[in-house]
C-alpha cells in the first residue's frame, strides 16, 4: 500500500488546469497502489483553492499558507515536509515551467529518484512510467525500482477531474527556513499584443523550421494572403527574430482554436501541440513521415513544402513569389 | 569571476530509423550540440565579453570521446576550455536520473568554483529538463529555471531574470549568486563559429576526467530508474493521407479547405 501526494498549481490568483489533471493522475495511481491521495495546496488563497480541488478521488487536502505566488524555495521546503508528514511514497508534480523549477530540487533534498514529463503511469508493485524521447518520435517505459519516487506529469495528458469530492481539508504548518529563500519574485510581464491575436483566428497557416531561411518566409506569407488565413509559427522562427512573438503558437505562445490549422514544416513537439491541438481540423505538410505532427493531424501530406506550397497558392489563383 | 556552462552532445534520429533493443540503432543517429546549450554558451560568452571581471568561461560535459567534436563548437564560439567527464560506468546507457547526473557535474563545479552556471532548459534527446535545478540543489546554489532574459549585477551578485511561464507570461525574479540558470531558446542570438574561432578551438583544452578523477565512484551514477522498453508510439489519429505529386497534394488540401468553408 502506497499513498500518493500530488501538488496543485496556481498563478496570479487562478488555479491552473494542471491541478485538476494531477488529481486524475493521482487518484488513478493511488487506486492502483492501494493507498490514499493527498493533495498539497501551497500559497495564495489556499482555502479557496482547496475548495476548488476538493474533487472526486482526493482523500486529504493539505493547505500551506505561505506566500502569494509560486516561490521555488518555499515550494521545495513545503513539499519536502508534506512528503514526510503524509507518509506518502509517490509524489506527483505537474511538468510545468514551475514544476521544472522545483521538482528536481525536492528530489535532491529527499534523495528520491525523479522521472520527468510522464504521459502515463502504471503501478505493479513498482512504478512504471511512460515517457517520450527524441521529440516524441519514441516512447519508453521507465521502471523505478524504489519504494519512493517522484514523477512530473505532462500537462493535458490526463482528463481533468471535475466531479466534487469530500476530502478533509487540513492546514499544514510548514516550517519555512527564510534564510534558505534566495530568490524573490518581483512581478509578472506579459508579452506584447501585436497586430493580430491568433487565439481569435478561424484559419491559420503555420510555419516551422522546415522553412530553413528567413528569405523563404515570403512563400508562406503569400499562401496565407492568398487563402485568407492568419500566419502562425513554431517557436524557433520567433527565437530567430524572423517573426514577432504574437505569431508563436504553443505552450509559451498562443493557444489557438481555429476551424482549420495547416502546420507546414513543423515537427509537432509537445510544446507546439499544446497550443494547437484544439483546432477543429489539422492539416500537416512535412517531408518526414514519422514526424509526430501526423499523430494529431486529420489530414497529412508527406511532401516538400517548397513544392506543395507554391502549388497550393496556384490552386487558389495566387502567384508564388 | 568564472562562469561554467554545461553542454551535451545530443543524438537526433534520421527520418527513417529503427529501434534495436532499448536504443535507436546507432547508424540512424546524427549528433549535434544541444540546441538549448547553444543559447547557454552564448549567454556565458556575452557576459564575459561585456564584463572584464569575468575571467573564464568553462564548458563541462558528460560524454564519450566522440562528443569532443561537438564540444569544440562551444570552444569555437568563445568558451575558454572544457572538461569532459567519461567513465566505463556510463557505457551502461543514458543516466536517466537528473540527480545522478548532477552529482557528477557538481563534482566538476566544486573543482572549478564558478559564480554562475548556465545550463540548457533541457536536452533535445531525452527531454528530462531537470539537470540544471538538480545541480543547483546538489551544490547548495540558488537557481532559476527556463530563463529567457538575464541581467547580472556583478557588484551586488544579484541576477535579475525573466522566467518564461506558459501562455506568454514571464515571471520577473531576483536570484542571488552563486546560482544556476537553465537557459531558454530565444534569450539571445547564438553566433556562428568564426573561422578564427574554429582554429583557436583546436588548441583549447578539453580535459578528460573519470569518476575517479573527481573523487567519485560508480555509485554516484547508480539509479533505480531504468528504461525497460522503447518503441515507436502507436498513432491514435486516423490521419487521412493525401498522396501523389505536389500538385495532387495541393489539390487535395484545397478541396479540404473549400469543404471546410475557410477558403474559396
Ligand atoms: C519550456 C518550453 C517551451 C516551449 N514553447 C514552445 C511554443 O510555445 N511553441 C513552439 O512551437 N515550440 C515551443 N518549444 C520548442 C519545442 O520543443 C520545439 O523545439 C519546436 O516546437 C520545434 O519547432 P519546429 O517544429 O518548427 O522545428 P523542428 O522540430 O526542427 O521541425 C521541423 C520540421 O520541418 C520538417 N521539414 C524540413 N524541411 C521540410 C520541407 N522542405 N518541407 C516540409 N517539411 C520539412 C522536418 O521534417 C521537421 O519535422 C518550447 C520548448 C520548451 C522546452
Amino acid at each position: 500500500m502506497s499513498d500518493v501526494l500530488a501538488i496543485t498549481e496556481h498563478r496570479q490568483g487562478e488555479l491552473r488546469d494542471v491541478s485538476h489533471e494531477v488529481v486524475t493522475a493521482g487518484s488513478e495511481l493511488a487506486e492502483a497502489a492501494g493507498g490514499d491521495l493527498h493533495l498539497g495546496v501551497i500559497g495564495g488563497d489556499v482555502d479557496a483553492f482547496a475548495d476548488a480541488v476538493n474533487l472526486e478521488g482526493v482523500d486529504t487536502i493539505h493547505t500551506v499558507d505561505e506566500g502569494e505566488e509560486f516561490n521555488h524555495d518555499i515550494y521545495t521546503q513545503a513539499v519536502e515536509q508534506l512528503f514526510d508528514a503524509t507518509g506518502a511514497s509517490l509524489l506527483l508534480i505537474p511538468h510545468t515551467v514551475n514544476g521544472m523549477d522545483y521538482a528536481p530540487a525536492v528530489a535532491g533534498k529527499l534523495d528520491v529518484p525523479v522521472v520527468t514529463d510522464a504521459i502515463e503511469l502504471g503501478y505493479n508493485g513498482g512504478l512504471e512510467v511512460t515517457r517520450e524521447m527524441y521529440g516524441s518520435k519514441v516512447e519508453t517505459t521507465v521502471d523505478v525500482d524504489s519504494d519512493e519516487a517522484i514523477v512530473t506529469t505532462r500537462p493535458a495528458e490526463w482528463t481533468p477531474t471535475e466531479a466534487d469530492g469530500d476530502a478533509s481539508v487540513e492546514a499544514f504548518d510548514a516550517d519555512i527556513d527564510e534564510s534558505a529563500v534566495g530568490s524573490t519574485v518581483t512581478g509578472f510581464e506579459e508579452a506584447a499584443g501585436g497586430d493580430v491575436d491568433l487565439s481569435e483566428s478561424e484559419f491559420i497557416v503555420s510555419i516551422g523550421r522546415g522553412i530553413e531561411e528567413e528569405e523563404n518566409l515570403e512563400l508562406v506569407e503569400a499562401l496565407a494572403e492568398t487563402v485568407g488565413a492568419d500566419l502562425g509559427s513554431s517557436r524557433p522562427l520567433v527565437d530567430n527574430g524572423w517573426l514577432p512573438k504574437n505569431r508563436q503558437v504553443g505552450q509559451s505562445g498562443k493557444v489557438v482554436t481555429p476551424d482549420v490549422y495547416i502546420a507546414i514544416g513543423i515537427s509537432g513537439a509537445v510544446q507546439h501541440v499544446a497550443g494547437m491541438k484544439g483546432a477543429d481540423t489539422i492539416i500537416a505538410v512535412n517531408t518526414d513521415p514519422s514526424a509526430p505532427i501526423f499523430d494529431i493531424a486529420d489530414y497529412g501530406a508527406v511532401g516538400d513544402l517548397f513544392d506543395v506550397v507554391p502549388a497550393l497558392i496556384e490552386e487558389f489563383g495566387g502567384e508564388a513569389p | 569571476m568564472k562562469v561554467l556552462v554545461t553542454v551535451k552532445e545530443v543524438a537526433e534520429p534520421e527520418d527513417d530509423f529503427q529501434i534495436s533493443g532499448l536504443e535507436i540503432d546507432e547508424k540512424f543517429l546524427e549528433y549535434d550540440l544541444n540546441e538549448w546549450d547553444d543559447y547557454a554558451v552564448e549567454e556565458a560568452v556575452q557576459l564575459k565579453e561585456e564584463n572584464d571581471e569575468v575571467e573564464e568561461v568553462v564548458a563541462v560535459t558528460i560524454g564519450p570521446e566522440r562528443s569532443e567534436e561537438t564540444i569544440r563548437m562551444a570552444l569555437a564560439k568563445g568558451a575558454d576550455r572544457a572538461v569532459r567527464v567519461w567513465d566505463d560506468a556510463f557505457e551502461a546507457g543514458e543516466v536517466l536520473d537528473p540527480n545522478a547526473k548532477a552529482r557528477v557535474l557538481a563534482a566538476v563545479a566544486e573543482e572549478e568554483d564558478p559564480d554562475l552556471i548556465f545550463t540548457g532548459v533541457q536536452a533535445d534527446d531525452d527531454s528530462i529538463g531537470g539537470t540544471g535545478v538538480a545541480l543547483a540543489d546538489e551544490l547548495g546554489f540558488q537557481w532559476a529555471a527556463v530563463v529567457n532574459a538575464f541581467e547580472y549585477d556583478i557588484d551586488s551578485g544579484v541576477a535579475n531574470v525573466h522566467r518564461e511561464l506558459e501562455g506568454g507570461v514571464e515571471e520577473v525574479t531576483e536570484v542571488e549568486a552563486p546560482a544556476v540558470f537553465t537557459i531558454q531558446t530565444g534569450i539571445n542570438e547564438p553566433r556562428y563559429a568564426s573561422l578564427r574561432g574554429i582554429r583557436q578551438a583546436q588548441s583549447k583544452e578539453i580535459a578528460p576526467k573519470t569518476l575517479g578523477d573527481l573523487g567519485l565512484d560508480d555509485s554516484a551514477i547508480e539509479t533505480p530508474v531504468g528504461i525497460t522498453d522503447m518503441y515507436e508510439p502507436e498513432t491514435e489519429a486516423d490521419t487521412e493521407y493525401i498522396e501523389g505529386s505536389a500538385d495532387e497534394m495541393a489539390e487535395g488540401i484545397a478541396e479540404i479547405l473549400r469543404k471546410k468553408g475557410v477558403a474559396e
